[in-house]
C-alpha cells in the first residue's frame, strides 16, 4: 500500500476458471499477487500452460478475472464495464503480440496511428508526427507508406512495438515478442524494449521462453501452474 | 461533432477492409447492381404500363358522369290500420334533361379539384344514307368544354373538328359502315319525327368499336332539337386533377347536386381490380429481391467477420470498442449496397432505354427520380439491416479468443 505511488498495476488474490459452471470446470491462476512498478523492465517465464498468456490478457483488461482485483494506476478494475475498460486499455496499455498483428489494409504508419485513431478519429499533425518519430526511432522512417505484407517479420515487429507506444501507455505488454524472429532480430527488437523503458519510463512486462531475454531483465517472474514460484529482482529472491 | 469524429476511424477502417477484400466486395456489389437494377426497371416498366392502360382507358371517358336520378313510381302511403299490396312495374326512363342544369355547371365550375365541367345531351338517333340504316347515340357537345374532357382533336382522322352550323363528327366505323366521307351527307332520325341533315365535317377514331360505330357528334343546341329536349342536358362530364380520388370527388359532387355520380373507378371496376393485383405482385417481386440482396450481403460479411477475426481482435487491443467493430460492419453494409444501388440505377436507365428504343414500343416507360431515390434508400436500408447479424458477432467476439484465431 505504501509504494501505490510507484506502482503501474496490482493483483491482489488474481483468479481465473475457464468453463465456469460445467463439468470440465478448470482453473488455470490459482491467486495471484503481484506488483509492477512504474519502471519496471520484467519477463514472466513459465512452461507452457503455466497461464502466463492467460495472466498478461487479464493485465491488458482483454479478459475479466473470476475473483480477485487488478489496480490499474490505483484504479480498481473490477466493476468497469466493457466501454471503461476500453478506454483506460487504450491510455495506459500498449500491446505487443507475437505474430505482429498488424492490420493489412493499412500502411505502417497508419497501422502505429491505429489506437489514437480510434480514441480520437482523425489524427492531427502532432499526433501524425509523433507517429513518424516513433517509426523514426524503431528504424522505419523510409517505410512508413508500406503495406504490412512489404516489411519483413522484424520490420513488422518494430511497427508493432511503435503503435503499442504511440498513445504514451504507462504499461507495455509484450507476449512473446520475439518469438518467431530469427536470434539477430529479436535481440534488436529486444534492445528497443529496453530503450523505451530507460528513455520513456515506461513499464514492460514480457511473457518470454527464451532464457538468454529474460536473464537480461531486471526482474524475472516465474509461473508455473498458475502459480507464482519465484520473483527475483536483481538477483535478489522477493517472493517465494 | 464528436459523433463524426468518431466516424471518420470506422470509415477508414470499412473502407480499408473493403478495398482489401476487392474482389468479394465487386461481387456483392454486382449482386446488389442486379437486385436494384431489377426493382427499378420492373418498378417502371409496370408504372408505365399502367399509367398507358389508365391514359388510354380515360382517353374515351369521362373521370365522372353525372346522370339524372332515375324516375321511380311514386306509391301513396296506405291509410293507417290498412295493408296495401302493390304489384309495381318499374317505370320506363325516357329521355329527360337534368333539372336546373345550368345552375349546376356553374357551381361545379367553382369547385377545386374540378378541371372540366362539360354539360352534355345525348340520346338515340338513326343515321339513313339510301338504303342503310344505322341506329346511331348522338352527342350534342359544346365543343370548347368537351375537348378539355375528351381530346377529340387528337382522334380526328380525316377532316376538321368542327361541329355547329349543320356540322357533324361521326366514327370511322360508322363512315366505313354507311359508305360516307369528309364533306357527304347524312340524314339523322330521331323517333320525335325531327329529322336533319347534316354535313360531315370530320371522321374520328376513338379506337373502341362501340365508339367509333355509333358516336354522331353535334353541336349541343342542334342535338338538343333534334332529341326534343330544348335547353336539355342529360349528362355533365367532369375532369378532375386528380383521377385517383374519382370516388370522393364523385361522392362530394352527389351530395352536392343529388345526382348520379360515376366515377371512372367505379366504371372499370374489372380494370382497377387488375391493376391493383398487377401492383401487388409488383411489390411481391421487389420484397422478394430486397431480400435475397439481403441474405447475400450477409453472407459475404458473415464470412469477412470470420477471416477478419484476429484483425478484430488486434483492433480491440488497441482500444476499439463493441461498438466501433459494430459499427465498422454495418458501415460496409451500407457502403455495399450504396455503391451497388448506383451501378444497379445505370444498369436500369440502361434497360430502360433499351425497352423504349428497342422494345415492342406499346408504351413509354418513364424512371421517376422519385423511384430512383427510393430503390437506393430501400437498398442501404436493407444492407445496413443485412449487415446488422454480422455486424453483432464482430462486436461481441471475446478479444482474446479473437487474437488467438488463426
Amino acid at each position: 500500500m505504501s509504494d501505490t505511488a510507484n506502482e503501474v498495476m496490482r493483483l491482489e488474490a488474481l483468479r481465473k476458471s475457464y468453463n465456469v459452471g460445467l463439468a470440465n470446470e478448470i482453473e488455470v491462476l490459482h491467486g495471484i499477487d503481484l506488483s509492477i512498478g512504474r519502471t519496471d523492465f520484467a519477463a514472466l517465464i513459465g512452461p507452457s500452460g503455466s497461464g502466463k498468456s492467460t495472466l498478461l490478457n487479464l493485465i491488458g483488461l482483454l479478459d475479466k478475472p473470476s475473483s480477485g482485483e487488478l489496480y490499474l494506476l490505483g484504479q480498481a478494475t473490477h466493476g468497469m464495464d466493457d466501454a471503461g475498460r476500453t478506454a483506460l486499455r487504450g491510455n495506459s496499455i500498449g500491446f505487443v503480440f507475437q505474430f505482429h498483428h498488424l492490420i493489412q489494409a493499412f500502411t505502417a504508419i497508419e497501422n502505429v496511428l491505429m489506437p489514437l485513431m480510434l480514441a480520437q478519429g482523425k489524427p492531427d499533425k502532432s499526433a501524425v508526427q509523433r507517429a513518424r518519430d516513433l517509426l523514426a526511432e524503431v528504424g522505419l522512417e523510409k517505410l512508413a507508406d508500406s503495406k504490412p505484407n512489404q516489411l519483413s517479420g522484424g520490420q513488422q515487429q518494430r511497427v508493432a512495438i511503435a503503435r503499442a507506444l504511440v498513445t504514451e501507455p504507462a504499461l507495455l505488454l509484450a507476449d512473446e515478442p520475439t518469438g518467431n524472429l530469427d536470434t539477430q532480430t529479436a535481440s534488436e527488437v529486444f534492445e528497443l524494449f529496453r530503450r523505451f523503458n530507460r528513455e520513456r519510463g515506461c513499464a514492460v512486462l514480457l511473457v518470454t521462453h527464451d532464457p538468454r531475454l529474460s536473464a537480461t531483465c531486471d526482474r524475472t517472474i516465474d509461473l508455473v501452474d498458475g502459480r507464482i514460484v519465484s520473483d527475483v529482482v536483481h538477483g535478489k529472491a522477493k517472493l517465494a | 461533432m464528436h459523433v463524426l469524429r468518431t466516424l471518420w476511424i470506422e470509415w477508414q477502417l470499412a473502407i480499408g477492409f473493403l478495398r482489401e477484400g476487392r474482389v468479394q466486395s465487386l461481387m456483392i456489389m454486382v449482386g446488389v447492381a442486379v437486385g436494384v437494377a431489377v426493382i427499378v426497371f420492373i418498378a417502371a416498366l409496370i408504372q408505365g404500363l399502367q399509367d398507358n392502360i389508365i391514359e388510354r382507358t380515360l382517353g374515351t371517358q369521362a373521370h365522372i358522369r353525372l346522370l339524372a336520378q332515375d324516375e321511380v313510381n311514386v306509391v301513396l302511403p296506405s291509410a293507417l290500420g290498412t295493408v296495401q299490396l302493390v304489384q309495381e312495374d318499374k317505370r320506363a326512363q325516357r329521355l329527360r334533361s337534368i333539372n336546373n342544369w345550368q345552375q349546376i355547371s356553374a357551381t361545379l365550375d367553382q369547385l377545386p379539384g374540378l378541371m372540366a365541367v362539360s354539360p352534355v345531351v345525348s340520346g338515340p338517333a338513326f343515321a339513313r344514307r339510301g338504303e342503310a340504316l344505322e341506329s346511331v347515340a348522338l352527342m350534342g357537345i359544346d365543343v370548347g368544354r368537351y375537348l378539355n374532357v375528351i381530346p377529340l382533336g387528337d382522334y380526328i382522322v380525316n377532316g376538321h373538328l368542327r361541329v355547329g352550323a349543320g356540322d357533324a363528327l361521326i366514327g370511322r366505323l360508322l363512315a366505313d359502315d354507311l359508305g360516307v366521307r369528309v364533306g357527304s351527307k347524312l340524314r339523322l332520325e330521331t323517333g320525335q319525327q325531327n329529322n336533319t341533315v347534316v354535313n360531315i365535317a370530320g371522321i374520328f377514331e376513338l379506337g373502341v368499336r362501340e365508339l367509333d360505330s355509333r358516336y354522331v357528334y353535334l353541336d349541343l343546341k342542334q342535338a338538343q332539337s333534334l332529341l326534343d329536349l330544348p335547353g336539355g342536358v342529360t349528362v355533365i362530364d367532369l375532369t378532375i386533377t386528380d383521377i385517383f380520388a374519382a370516388n370522393a370527388i364523385a361522392a362530394q359532387v352527389e351530395r352536392l347536386t343529388s345526382l348520379n355520380a360515376e366515377s371512372w373507378i367505379e366504371t372499370n371496376a374489372q380494370l382497377m381490380n387488375a391493376l391493383s393485383a398487377q401492383s401487388l405482385s409488383t411489390n411481391m417481386i421487389i420484397v422478394f429481391v430486397a431480400i435475397s440482396v439481403a441474405f447475400g450481403i450477409a453472407s459475404v460479411l458473415s464470412v469477412s467477420v470470420v477471416q477478419r477475426t484476429r484483425e478484430i481482435g488486434i483492433l480491440r487491443a488497441t482500444g476499439a470498442t463493441r461498438q466501433q467493430v459494430l459499427r465498422v460492419f454495418l458501415i460496409q453494409g451500407a457502403v455495399f449496397s450504396l455503391l451497388g444501388s448506383v451501378f444497379g440505377i445505370v444498369a436500369s436507365y440502361v434497360l430502360v432505354w433499351g425497352f423504349n428504343t428497342y422494345g415492342p414500343g406499346l408504351f413509354y416507360i418513364p424512371v421517376s427520380p422519385i423511384l430512383v431515390v427510393l430503390a437506393i434508400l430501400l437498398a442501404t436500408m436493407t444492407g445496413v439491416l443485412a449487415a446488422a447479424v454480422p455486424a453483432r458477432r464482430a462486436a461481441s467476439l471475446d478479444p482474446v479468443v479473437a487474437i488467438r484465431y488463426v
